[in-house]
């Protein structure tokens, strides 16, 4: 059967593990970088600015004022530029601070499947043998089990939150991450300087986590990229369905399942948060491609 | 290895049916009192040691019963099967749409590198990884059903019921399979073999279909497998905004009245037909590629 091994993932050839000389004066020269970097310069300023910008309290609700159009509609009302929700919330508002929830699920879901998955994969390429095969059926568990259902069950048995939400997606995004490093794992083991430190008695630890992990970083930033896009539209996804982030907080994926009870009459309270969404996974997505472009020697 | 597999998976769904979860208290349902829920605990032998209540378990499901909902009181076999047939039509359409997107557009990104085609597929790769699917789902509603009314946006009653459904998880599933299709053509286009066959004089269009894209085309099966998979459980997403009755929204709705055997009987399920997609797909690799049928053996 189709096991961890034989997953098609965008595996480094040898010289690719490292990242190549002049590195930054390459990426400020690459188109795709700067414009994702731009991106995410962006979105990641005003996740950590969100009081500062907001025109309004994101909580504060006003039925006098409920679901005001945006400033491209006639009927538009001057102080809330992108309209209110049925609650009368402003909606940029809403927008502004939900950056910050979906930046924090992002960092905070990938860092703990790095974790997870970096440890298993080098553990896995270091010593090989039966315990390469029992994570590596690990693994393939794993791989066979639907995400977002396992993440819905476990979600409605503990019950939602943001906290959850970011564990359950740790514990489940790590996939890639084992496998892509098990096999850079392999590749890097035969190297002299592995050996060497081996010869003169360096502990496991020191070997796995400085020897090894620094030499294999560049497939597992790209990687890293990979899965913080999909923990944003997961979280999204679990909001959506109600097993997510909870009202009141401006989750974009909550405010898209807010607005699907209006969205006839007010369909751009789907657009605005989905757009957001989209730009997001966009930026990470294209920054993951313009690495791996640049650290793959000048193929693809 | 699969064996293995299955087994670890239906551990899982064990511990997150029984163990997670009290089944007392969900046959028992939310109006019953502490003497009804130890009483039914009695009653259906939950107060027995874990270990045995698995073997029973699993003798049960080697036997194809999947236990009982707790809601309905139907066999949860019964309620899936019901409607695999749904969910197995959503796949298949949406795969079909996502090949016949993929291939013509990846093949032409890679006879054509860095001309518009090939800067086209590379923008839809990209945009349709970002979108989220339910998003895209309810832009399609507002466009397709609401403003023009061309399409019947909730319920699986007729294939038109199908057509935004399948587009919606059509498109999540494109992208990897054009990359891959895309990458592994000119792959295939630069190696020595073509070179050869390009110099013997082989007609262009038999020298790309017949042999470029015969070779090309099988790491594209196993991720068809793959994807196929995730489909199903990308469907729970997708069915639950168009209201498409099949087993995407029956897990849904068994989620929000916790009817844990339903739930865990579904992951069951789908992970045993991604483990068997996968398995097939090698098997077809295998019959296809004469190579891989020497190594194995």
């Amino acid at each position: 059967m189709t096991t961890a091994a034989t997953i098609p993932v965008p595996l480094p050839d040898e010289e690719q593990l490292i990242p190549r000389r002049g590195f930054w004066r390459r990426a400020l020269s690459h188109r795709t970088f700067l414009f994702s970097a731009a991106i995410l310069l962006i979105i990641t300023l005003i996740a950590i600015f969100a009081p500062m910008l907001a025109p309004h309290d994101p909580y504060l609700q006003n039925i006098a004022m409920r679901l005001k159009p945006p400033f491209w509609h006639d009927k538009t009302v001057a102080e809330h530029m992108l309209g209110t929700d049925q609650l009368g919330r402003d909606y940029l508002s809403r927008l502004i601070y939900g950056a910050r929830i979906s930046m924090t699920i992002a960092i905070g879901a990938t860092l703990m499947s790095a974790l997870i998955g970096i440890t298993l994969g080098l553990i896995a390429g270091y010593y090989g043998g039966w315990i390469d095969t029992a994570i590596s059926t690990v693994i393939t568990t794993r791989l066979s089990m639907p995400i977002i259902l396992i993440a819905l069950a476990v979600v409605a048995l503990i019950g939602p939150s943001l906290t959850v939400v970011i564990v359950v997606l740790g514990l489940l995004l790590w996939d890639q991450f084992a496998v892509v490093t098990r096999v850079a794992t392999q590749q890097v083991c035969a190297r002299d300087y592995v050996t060497a430190a081996r010869v003169i008695g360096s502990s496991l630890p020191h070997i796995l986590f400085r020897e090894i992990l620094p030499n294999i970083r560049a497939p597992l930033i790209v990687v890293a990229t990979v899965e913080m896009a999909q923990a944003v539209l997961l979280e999204a996804a679990l909001s959506f369905l109600g097993l997510g982030v909870q009202a009141p907080l401006p989750s974009w994926g909550l405010m898209l399942s807010e607005a699907k009870t209006s969205m006839f009459f007010s369909p751009w309270m789907i657009v605005l948060p989905g757009s957001c969404l989209f730009i997001l996974a966009l930026g990470i997505n294209l920054i993951g491609d313009a690495l791996r472009d640049l650290t793959a020697g000048g193929r693809g | 290895m699969a064996v293995v597999v299955m087994m670890i998976v239906s551990i899982i769904c064990f511990v997150l049916s029984n163990v997670a979860y009290d089944p007392a208290v969900g046959i028992a349902g939310a109006q019953a009192t502490d003497e009804d829920v130890a009483l039914i605990r009695q009653t259906y032998g939950f107060d027995r040691p874990l270990p045995s209540r698995f073997i029973d378990y699993l003798g049960n499901l080697a036997q194809g019963d999947l236990g009982v909902s707790y809601l309905s009181k139907r066999p949860v076999l019964d309620m899936i099967l019901e409607r695999l047939p749904v969910t197995a039509m959503l796949a298949f359409f949406s795969m079909t749409l996502a090949l016949a997107i993929a291939l013509p557009i990846g093949c032409a990104a890679a006879l054509w590198p860095n001309t518009i085609i090939d800067r086209l597929s590379q923008f839809l790769a990209v945009a349709g990884q970002a979108i989220p699917n339910f998003w895209a789902g309810l832009l399609l509603i507002v466009l397709f059903g609401v403003q023009l009314r061309w399409l019947p946006i909730s319920g699986s009653d007729t294939y038109a019921h199908f057509v935004l459904p399948a587009i919606t998880l059509g498109t999540y599933a494109m992208p990897p399979l054009m990359r891959l299709i895309r990458a592994g053509m000119i792959d295939v286009l630069g190696s020595d073999y073509i070179r050869t066959a390009r110099a013997m004089g082989i007609q262009p269009l038999k020298l790309t279909f017949k042999y470029a894209l015969k070779n090309a085309v099988l790491p594209v099966i196993s991720l068809s497998a793959v994807q196929l998979g995730f489909m199903l459980g990308g469907s729970i997403v997708v069915e639950s905004i168009f209201a498409l009755n099949g087993i995407g929204y029956l897990a849904w709705q068994s989620m929000s009245r916790s009817d844990m055997p339903v739930i865990q009987a579904i992951v069951l399920m789908i992970s045993m037909i991604y483990i068997v997609l996968t398995l097939l797909a090698d098997l077809l690799n295998a019959y296809m590629d004469p190579r891989l049928r020497s190594a194995r053996k």
